[in-house]
C-alpha cells in the first residue's frame, strides 16, 4: 500500500459544481487496491456524490478502521482530513471527533471484517448513539488483506476460493441496524452506480447515522463460482425494494414524476429524498415492513437493495448530549473555566 | 499515638447500612475543631451485607497517612468481632454494640472493653426498621463524641447543615446522637485519655477526595469531552465532572451543554472517543482503572504514534485481572510507562494527594497538547476515593491553556507546504492542523508506517525518522513535567535516601521524621513524573543508601529507575507494600531499620 498522488491537472472543459470545483477536486490518491475491486467503484460513487452535493471538502472528515475498505479513505477527498485508525474502532474515533466538532461531515468507511467481527460492538453502539455520520460498509464476505478467510457476513454455503463451504450463519448489517434502531438503512451494490450515488447523497444529508451496506465483490478472493458475494451472483439476485432519488435543497421538488407512486422524505438540511418503491406495498418509513422485506428476500435467495428504511425524526448524538450549537472546539476558554471567584466559593463546600 | 490529638479510631460495620454519613460527620466535626484529621474507608467490593471499616486518624502534628496502630476500635459487626478485638493496640479501648454478646473467648486483659447497646437503644427509640438501622450509626457517632470530647455544638451545626431542610430527619438524628452521647457518659470514662482538643490548624484546609479534585482540574483546564466506562475506583471522577459541568457549563440562555460526556460501551471505545476528540481539537479525557488501561493499549499506541493529545486518569486498584477492586495499589506503573505494543514511552504524572490531583490534572492537559501525546495521571484508590485534608485549591485567572503547535488558516498561509510530522523546531514536536481546516492543511492520520509528510511508507529511513522524533519528543518532556519534590534532612545529603511515589508520600515523610527521632538522617525524594527529571539521577548518585518505597509486588518504580537511568537494580533497596491498604509509616521505618548495617546511627 504505497501512496501514489495523482497529478493535479484539471481539464479546462471539466464541469464545475456549485462551489466551482471539478470532480477531480474530490478525488484522492491513486488506489492501490486490486484491479476491478468493488471498493474502487464505491470510491468513485462517493466522489460523484460529494461533487454533486457541493460538499465543502474542508468540512469532511474521512474515518476508517483497518482493512481493504478502510484504505479507501485515502482515495477520495484529498483536501479533507482523514483518520485511518485501528481495526474495528472507527465508530468510536468518529464519535469523539463528532462530539468535539459538530460542524464536521463525518464519512466513515468500513468493511465486513472491520464492522461485523472485530468492530461489531462499536458499530452497534454508534448506531445506538446515532452519531451524525455516513457509515459505508463495503461488504465482500471475505478477509482480503489476509488472503481469503471467511468474514462474518459470508452466507451459509458460500464457498471460499479453496472450495470450503461456510457453515456459520452470517451477520446481516441491514437486519442488525434495523433491529438496533438505526434511522437510515440502505443496501446497494458497487456495480450499480445509478442506485448507489443517490443513496450516498441522501445518507450524507441524513441527520444521524446512515448505514449503507454495499455489496462490493473482492475480485481476488471472492468473485468465483460458488461465492454469494461475487459480481455475477449479486447481479443475478439483487432485488431493489425502493429506488431513491436525492433532491438537493435548491431544486424544486416535483412529486409524482412518471406513473409510480413516490414518497418524499424531507431531510434535516432541507433537501429531500424521493423514494420509489419497486415492490408492492413497500413503506420505507416503516421499520417492521423493512425488516420483513429483507427477511423475505433472504428466504427467497434474493438480496434486498435500495433505501430500505429512513426516519428523519430521530434524535442524534448531539440531541442526546444536549450540546450547544457551536462546536465544542470553538467555545472560548472563558466559557469553559469557572474562574478564581467560583473556586473560592466552591471550596466552602469542602469545609 | 495515645494522647490528646494524636490517636486513631477504627469503626467496623456492615456495608450498605449507612455508616458512611456517620463516619463523615465525625471526620468533619474533628476538622472543624481545627484538628488535622484523615479518614480511610476500607470497604468491600459489594453493595450490601459485607464487613466494612473506616479508620479515622487525628494528628495535631498534621500527619495524615494511614495510622500504624489503632487506639479505639468500635465493633458494630459481630461477624468481625475476632479481628476487631485483635486490632486494638495494647492499652487501647474496644467499644462494641452490647445488644449482641461479645464471645468470652475474645476478651483481652490488656485493653479496656466498653459496651453500649446501640441496636437495642434504636429499637426502643424508633419505629421503622430503616430508621433503626440508619440511626444506629448516628447513635455510635454520639457515643464517640462523648468518648473523644467532640464539641456538641459543632456536631449540631453539621446535622443542621445536612438535615436542615427535613425537620423530622433532623429531630431523629438529634435524638440518636444524644442517646449515644448520654449512654457513653454513663460509662464513666469520658473523655478517654486520648481525645480531641480544639486547635487552629485546619483554617486553610479542605477535606476532599482525589477523584473530585481530578474532575475539577479537567473542568478548569477547559476539557470539553469526557468518555468513560464505569469502573471502581474511577467512577466518581466522571460523576464529579458531570456535576461540576451541570453547575458551570450550561449555556445560560439555551440551557444547552458546553461539554459532552459519553458513557461508552467499553474502555476501548472510551479511548477511541477521547482520541477522536483530541484529534479534532478538543481537550478530552477518560477515567479508568487497571483493567481499562489493559483494554486501551492498542489505542494508546495509536495516539502515541500519530501525535494525538489525550488525557487518561488511571485510578489504580489491586491487580492483576479483576484483582481487588476496592483496594489500593501502585501496580500499573510499568504498563502505563510503556503502554501498547512496539516502541512506546509515555508521560505519566503521579499526584500524591487531592490537591496535586487538581494541579497535575490541569498540567496533564497542557502537556498532552504541547507534546501531542497521551498523558496519564496515575492516581490510586486511596487518593481517589478517600477524603484527604489538603490546602484549599486556588486558581490563577491569568492561566491560559497551552494548546501547543496548532496551525490555523492564517499560519498555514505563511508556509509553502504543510508536512504533519516534520520536526521544524528540533524539539521533536511537529505542528498540527485540525480537521475542518482543509486545503493544504489536510493530512491523513494513519497508524500504519508513515513518513514526516504523513504519507504511507515502508521505507526504513523514513519510518525511523518518525519514531526517532517521537523518542526525542518524549525525552524532552522530562524537563517540562513536574519536577520531583525533595524533603531534605539538612543542607548536605543524608546517608539514607528514600525515593517514593504518589500516595506513599505522607507515610514516607512521617517515617523519615520517626527515623530522625531515632537518630537516623533521611532524605525523601518524591517522583512526580515519568520520564524522570534529572534531579532523580542526582538524588540517587548523592546517597549511599537508596530505598525505593512503592505499593506493588515487583518494585516497578525501581525497575523504571534502573531501565531509564541505568542505575544497577541492586544499588536500590526495594521497600514494598502491596496488600491493598494505604501505606503506614511503621512499615517504612521497620524496613529501613531492617537494612541494618548500612544505616547510620
Amino acid at each position: 500500500m504505497t501512496s501514489i498522488a495523482k497529478p493535479p491537472v484539471r481539464h479546462p472543459s471539466a464541469r464545475l459544481n456549485g462551489l466551482g470545483l471539478a470532480l477531480r477536486d474530490y478525488e484522492g490518491a491513486m488506489s492501490t487496491l486490486c484491479a476491478g475491486c468493488g471498493h474502487d467503484s464505491v470510491t468513485a460513487a462517493l466522489v460523484q456524490a460529494c461533487w454533486e452535493l457541493d460538499l465543502p471538502p474542508h468540512r469532511a472528515a474521512k474515518m476508517s478502521g483497518i482493512g481493504c475498505s478502510s484504505k479507501t479513505t485515502a482515495y477520495f477527498l484529498k483536501q479533507s482530513h482523514g483518520f485511518n485508525s485501528v481495526h474495528g474502532r472507527m465508530p468510536s474515533v468518529t464519535s469523539g471527533a463528532a462530539a468535539a466538532n459538530r460542524g464536521l461531515i463525518c464519512i466513515g468507511i468500513s468493511g465486513d471484517g472491520d464492522s461485523l467481527s472485530i468492530g461489531l460492538g462499536q458499530l452497534s453502539h454508534a448506531i445506538r448513539r446515532n452519531v451524525d455520520m455516513l457509515y459505508v460498509l463495503e461488504n465482500n464476505g471475505v478477509y482480503g488483506l489476509t488472503k481469503g478467510q471467511f468474514s462474518a457476513s459470508a452466507d451459509l454455503g458460500s464457498r471460499s476460493k479453496r472450495g470450503e463451504a461456510n457453515e456459520q450463519a452470517p451477520i446481516d448489517p441491514v437486519l442488525l441496524a434495523l433491529a438496533l434502531g438505526a434511522t437510515f438503512v440502505a443496501r446497494s451494490f458497487s456495480g450499480d452506480k445509478q442506485q448507489l450515488v443517490p443513496i450516498l447523497k441522501a445518507g450524507l444529508a441524513h441527520k444521524g447515522l446512515a448505514l449503507i451496506d454495499v455489496i462490493s465483490p473482492c475480485v481476488s478472493f471472492n468473485d468465483h463460482e460458488g461465492s454469494t458475494k461475487s459480481y455475477a451472483f449479486t447481479r443475478a439476485h439483487e432485488v431493489e425494494a425502493v429506488h431513491a432519488d436525492f433532491i438537493p435543497l435548491r431544486h424544486a421538488i416535483t412529486v409524482g414524476e412518471g406513473s409510480e407512486p413516490v414518497q418524499v422524505v424531507q431531510l434535516h438540511d432541507g433537501s429531500s429524498v424521493r423514494l420509489r418503491p419497486t415492490a408492492d406495498d413497500y413503506d420505507p418509513t416503516d421499520r417492521d415492513s423493512a425488516y420483513a422485506h429483507v427477511r423475505g428476500c433472504q428466504a427467497r435467495g434474493e438480496i434486498a437493495t435500495g433505501l430500505l428504511f429512513v426516519d428523519e425524526t430521530g434524535k442524534d448524538m448531539h440531541d442526546f448530549l444536549h450540546t450547544v450549537e457551536t462546536p465544542l472546539i470553538d467555545l472560548p476558554y472563558e466559557q469553559l473555566c469557572p474562574g478564581a471567584a467560583a473556586m473560592d466559593d466552591l471550596m466552602s463546600r469542602y469545609r | 499515638m495515645n494522647g490528646r490529638n494524636d490517636f486513631a479510631v477504627r469503626i467496623g460495620t456492615v456495608n450498605g447500612t449507612g455508616s458512611a454519613s456517620a463516619n463523615g460527620l465525625l471526620m468533619q466535626a474533628i476538622f472543624r475543631m481545627g484538628v488535622p484529621v484523615s479518614g480511610k474507608n476500607i470497604f468491600p467490593s459489594n453493595i450490601q451485607g459485607l464487613p466494612t471499616w473506616y479508620e479515622i486518624r487525628v494528628s495535631g502534628a498534621g500527619w495524615t497517612a494511614r495510622p500504624s496502630a489503632i487506639d479505639l476500635v468500635v465493633a458494630l459487626n459481630p461477624a468481625t468481632h475476632a479481628q476487631d478485638v485483635a486490632l486494638v493496640r495494647p492499652g487501647g479501648v474496644l467499644l462494641y454494640d452490647s445488644t449482641w454478646p461479645l464471645d468470652a473467648a475474645l476478651h483481652r486483659d490488656d485493653i479496656t472493653i466498653l459496651g453500649i447497646p446501640f441496636g437495642q437503644l434504636c429499637v426502643q427509640a424508633f419505629e421503622r426498621d430503616r430508621d433503626r438501622t440508619l440511626l444506629r450509626n448516628i447513635c455510635y457517632a454520639g457515643a464517640l463524641a462523648a468518648l473523644l470530647d467532640l464539641e456538641l455544638g459543632v456536631i449540631e451545626t453539621l446535622l443542621t447543615e445536612t438535615y436542615g431542610k427535613k425537620p423530622h430527619l433532623l429531630a431523629a438524628n438529634h435524638t440518636a446522637m444524644q442517646m449515644g452521647y448520654d449512654a457513653a457518659q454513663r460509662l464513666g470514662v469520658c473523655p478517654l485519655p486520648f481525645h480531641v482538643a480544639r486547635m487552629d490548624r485546619t483554617g486553610d484546609a479542605i477535606l476532599i477526595d482525589g477523584n473530585t479534585a481530578c474532575a475539577l482540574g479537567a473542568l478548569y483546564a477547559g476539557a470539553t469531552v469526557g468518555a468513560w466506562y464505569p469502573i471502581t475506583p474511577a467512577t466518581s471522577l466522571m460523576e464529579a465532572f458531570k456535576s461540576f459541568c451541570e453547575r458551570y457549563r450550561i449555556d445560560p440562555v439555551t440551557k444547552r451543554h458546553r461539554y459532552a460526556i459519553l458513557q461508552a460501551e467499553d474502555e476501548l471505545a472510551a479511548a477511541g472517543i477521547v482520541i477522536g476528540a483530541g484529534w479534532a481539537g478538543a481537550r478530552a479525557f477518560t477515567n479508568t482503572s487497571g483493567p481499562g488501561i489493559s483494554l486501551m493499549q492498542e489505542f494508546i499506541g495509536l495516539a502515541y504514534y500519530t501525535d494525538i493529545p489525550a488525557v487518561f486518569f488511571d485510578v489504580q486498584r489491586c491487580g492483576p485481572a479483576t484483582g481487588m477492586p476496592t483496594r489500593t495499589q501502585q501496580a500499573d506503573l510499568l504498563s502505563l510507562a510503556y503502554a501498547s505494543h512496539g516502541d512506546t514511552k509515555h508521560i505519566v504524572l503521579f499526584p500524591a494527594d487531592p490537591r496535586e490531583c487538581f494541579e497535575l490534572a490541569v498540567q496533564a492537559f497542557d502537556l498532552a497538547e504541547r507534546f501531542q501525546t497521551p498523558v496519564f495521571v496515575a492516581s490510586d484508590l486511596d487518593i481517589g476515593m478517600n477524603d484527604w485534608m489538603v490546602p484549599r485549591f486556588t486558581w490563577d485567572d491569568s492561566y491560559r491553556p497551552d494548546r501547543g503547535k496548532v496551525l490555523d488558516a492564517e499560519a498555514l498561509e505563511r508556509i509553502q507546504k504543510f508536512s504533519r510530522y516534520r520536526d521544524a523546531d528540533g524539539d521533536g514536536i511537529a505542528a498540527r492542523t485540525l480537521p475542518g481546516l482543509g486545503g493544504k492543511g489536510a493530512y491523513f492520520v494513519r497508524g500504519s508506517g508513515h513518513d514526516q509528510h504523513a504519507g504511507y511508507t515502508e521505507d526504513a529511513a523514513a519510518y525511523q525518522e518518525v519514531v526517532d522524533r517521537l523518542a526525542r519528543k518524549i525525552a524532552g518532556a522530562a524537563t517540562a513535567a513536574p519536577a520531583p519534590v525533595l524533603t531534605a534532612h539538612g543542607p548536605a545529603p543524608a546517608e539514607i535516601g528514600l525515593i517514593t511515589i504518589g500516595g506513599c508520600d505522607e507515610a514516607v515523610r512521617e517515617a523519615a521524621a520517626m527515623l530522625d527521632a531515632q537518630g537516623h538522617a533521611v532524605d525523601v525524594l518524591r517522583v512526580r513524573a515519568f520520564p524522570f527529571h534529572a534531579d532523580v539521577q542526582r538524588f540517587i548518585d548523592s546517597h549511599d543508601t537508596v530505598c525505593v518505597v512503592e505499593q506493588n509486588r515487583d518494585a516497578q518504580l525501581r525497575a523504571l529507575l534502573a531501565v531509564e537511568l541505568g542505575v544497577p537494580r541492586d544499588r536500590m533497596h526495594a521497600i514494598l507494600d502491596y496488600g491493598g491498604l494505604p501505606l503506614t509509616a511503621q512499615v517504612v521505618v521497620d524496613a529501613v531499620l531492617a537494612l541494618g548495617a548500612g544505616v547510620a546511627a
